[in-house]
């Protein structure tokens, strides 16, 4: 039985993020679409059906699967074809560790609702998104093709210079919330900011306890999923990418690897800056509003509450994302390392510099 | 069940480790090297190590490898595996010296002293580790900080090209 | 639970695995790697040896061994760059400039 219930948290996680990512395809084009002042893609329909063109992903997906499966002649046949996989792997498994919901108390059981619940949950997803470099670097090298390979490289450089901002700015949420452990965090996004001044009537979301790290990992995620404005490994008109020789599904398993770690960074931001599940004054009780009213609900009524509010907000990040994507022009590669090395990074240290010196003059 | 896990992350370890010395190509050693590295990793989890699993994932894995097999890549290796051997017969060596050693360090393993049994309860945690980095390894941890100092001046002055 | 014995013969069987490695290959890159897997036999041994005490200096020595190792491979590899820049060969029996 506990088998069970530990598969199906995985199950769960697993189909959110999945679906969400192949929802992505229709979102960008809409959202793409409706930012320009255009109809977008609606024209694929099932019996005369069109549902604003939410078909499309489904006729994406049969069109990738009949093409032609074509490796070229001198291309590493085995590492060819394992790319693509390693890189929806570690993209998937990246999100294991956020967790969707407070603890579920059902049947005497007590259900954590995380895929997996680590007392390093957020390095856990650190190294799962290091090790997605593998699959860029083996799609530029075993294709047989220089530009391939520059593409490549590129993109790995480009990967492992955000990684290096990306940690350093997590560190400021870690000092503050004290503990490496995501559900930990987001509990602790729901206890009152600086109650002193405050009283109960804002919650210490990490936007509000951390704002430049906010910025700085919003900026070093998108880099480091290869998103737009940091497209330049892909350029998709300018310059080759690492996967010009791809074509069918692995195409789009490297496109949906794509989707799913925009879903991941959009899922870190929302655990760790914007409150994760926590809706503002719904404790496990029910509400508890700071002007004195209280409001019991049942237990799974709070649950249902707590998850549906991290679903929303991943969402609306993901709304930001594309947002970001469809506004800017793309970087060039040298101004893309500089911004990293002598932008980001800078800056996330100073960042834990000052929280540090905050956190010690505050507690003392 | 233990048992179990732990013996087939040894085989994935031992096999990966054959292969990083055995293949032709460094590219593929490098990837065997990699899958090494990660289940020693998860060999640190069954120890109950959790910061060093991640850590080990992180620093050896995802970023030590990463620059191998950017440097591989690179350096596109041409022949110098496939043409004759000048050092053949050093190398046939290489077989029984491994053994001797194999039985050596068996040897040393087995005489070990020290409280029998299996452990107390892993103290592997984060605080644990953060705290001794501070009060007992301070002076190491601050002379780590400039050895990567050091190890970055040098890297970026063998780097450059002279113009 | 399961002995420390399995974890060190393991880590026994991985050092002389590398240090074969580093015999064998005459790609440089190659025998870099072998020392790399020779560490990692190393930390494995320290963990084990770490969690049968039951203090986290094990795991503290570990973490030290990584660091020095990042520094070293990044060095190394640059020097092995900067001799292939030189030479256009890569092949360790003919890095040898001493009389012996």
């Amino acid at each position: 039985m506990d088998l069970g219930i530990a598969f199906g948290r995985v199950a769960f996680v697993m189909l959110f993020v999945l679906n969400v990512g192949g929802l992505l395809t229709w979102v960008e084009r809409k959202q793409s679409a409706i930012m320009q002042d255009r109809i977008g893609a609606n024209r694929a329909s099932i019996f005369g059906l069109r549902l604003m063109g939410l078909f499309h992903p489904l006729a994406d997906a049969i069109k990738m699967l009949t093409k032609e499966d074509f490796r070229p002649a001198r291309a590493d046949r085995f590492l060819f074809t394992l790319a693509p996989f390693v890189s929806v792997f570690f993209a998937l498994a990246a999100f294991a560790s956020i967790p969707f919901g407070d603890t579920l108390h059902l049947a005497g059981r007590e259900i954590p609702l995380q895929a997996i619940t680590l007392n390093v949950g957020i390095l856990y997803v650190f190294a799962m998104l290091s090790l997605g470099v593998y699959g860029v670097m083996m799609a530029g090298w075993s294709s047989a093709n220089n530009f391939a390979l520059l593409g490549g490289q590129r993109a790995a450089a480009l990967m492992i210079s955000a990684e290096i901002a990306i940690g350093a700015s997590i560190m400021g949420v870690i000092m503050v919330y004290g503990s490496l452990n995501m559900q930990d965090i987001v509990r602790g996004q729901g206890e009152p900011l600086l109650p002193r001044v405050f009283g109960a009537w804002i919650p210490a979301w990490g936007i509000l306890t951390q704002p430049l790290a906010f910025l700085l990992f919003l900026t070093a995620g998108i880099a480091a999923t290869k998103r737009i404005p940091f497209d330049m490994p892909e350029g998709e008109s300018e310059i080759i990418g690492y996967f010009i020789e791809y074509s069918g599904m692995k195409f789009g398993m490297f496109a949906m690897a794509d989707f799913l770690e925009s879903v991941v960074i959009a899922g870190m931001t929302t655990a760790l800056f914007l409150g994760g599940w926590q809706v503002p004054y719904l404790t496990a009780g029910g509400f508890q509003f700071p002007w004195g009213w209280t409001l019991g609900l049942p237990h799974l009524l709070v649950v249902l509450l707590q998850v549906s509010a991290f679903v929303l907000k991943v969402s609306a990040m993901i709304f930001v994302l594309m947002l970001i994507r469809w506004t800017l022009p793309r970087f060039r590669y040298d101004q893309a390392m500089r911004l990293g090395w002598l932008g980001l990074f800078p800056l996330s240290i100073a960042n834990i510099v000052v929280t540090g010196l905050i956190l010690l003059v505050g507690r003392s | 069940m233990a048992l179990a896990a732990f013996l087939l992350i040894a085989a994935v370890a031992l096999v990966s480790a054959l292969g990083l010395i055995l293949k032709r190509n460094a590219v593929h050693g490098a990837l065997f090297l990699v899958v090494n590295l990660g289940s020693i990793a998860a060999l640190y989890l069954m120890l109950g190590a959790e910061f060093l699993a991640a850590a080990q994932v992180i620093i050896y894995a995802g970023a030590i490898m990463v620059l191998f097999v950017f440097a591989i890549m690179v350096l596109i290796p041409g022949k110098e595996e496939t043409g004759p051997d000048p050092r053949r017969s050093y190398r046939l060596l290489a077989a029984p010296l491994g053994a001797l050693l194999l039985f050596e360090l068996a040897v040393a393993l087995a005489a070990r002293r020290g409280a029998p049994g299996a452990a107390t309860a892993p103290a592997g945690s984060v605080e644990a580790i953060g705290r001794l980095l501070f009060t007992d390894f301070l002076f190491p941890f601050e002379l780590t900080s400039v050895l990567l100092l050091a190890a970055m001046v040098g890297v970026l002055l063998l780097a450059r090209r002279r113009a | 639970m399961i002995p420390e014995a399995y974890y060190l013969a393991l880590s026994a069987v991985l050092f002389t695995i590398g240090v074969v490695g580093v015999v064998i290959r005459r790609n440089p890159l190659v025998i870099f790697m072998s020392i790399e897997l020779a560490l990692n036999a190393a930390n494995l041994a320290l963990v084990a040896f770490g969690q049968r005490h039951g203090s986290p200096e094990g795991q503290v020595l570990v973490f030290f061994v990584m660091a020095v190792a990042a520094a070293e491979v990044a060095v190394g590899l640059a020097i092995i760059v900067a001799i292939f820049r030189l030479r256009q060969r890569l092949s360790v029996d003919d890095l040898s400039l001493m009389r012996w």
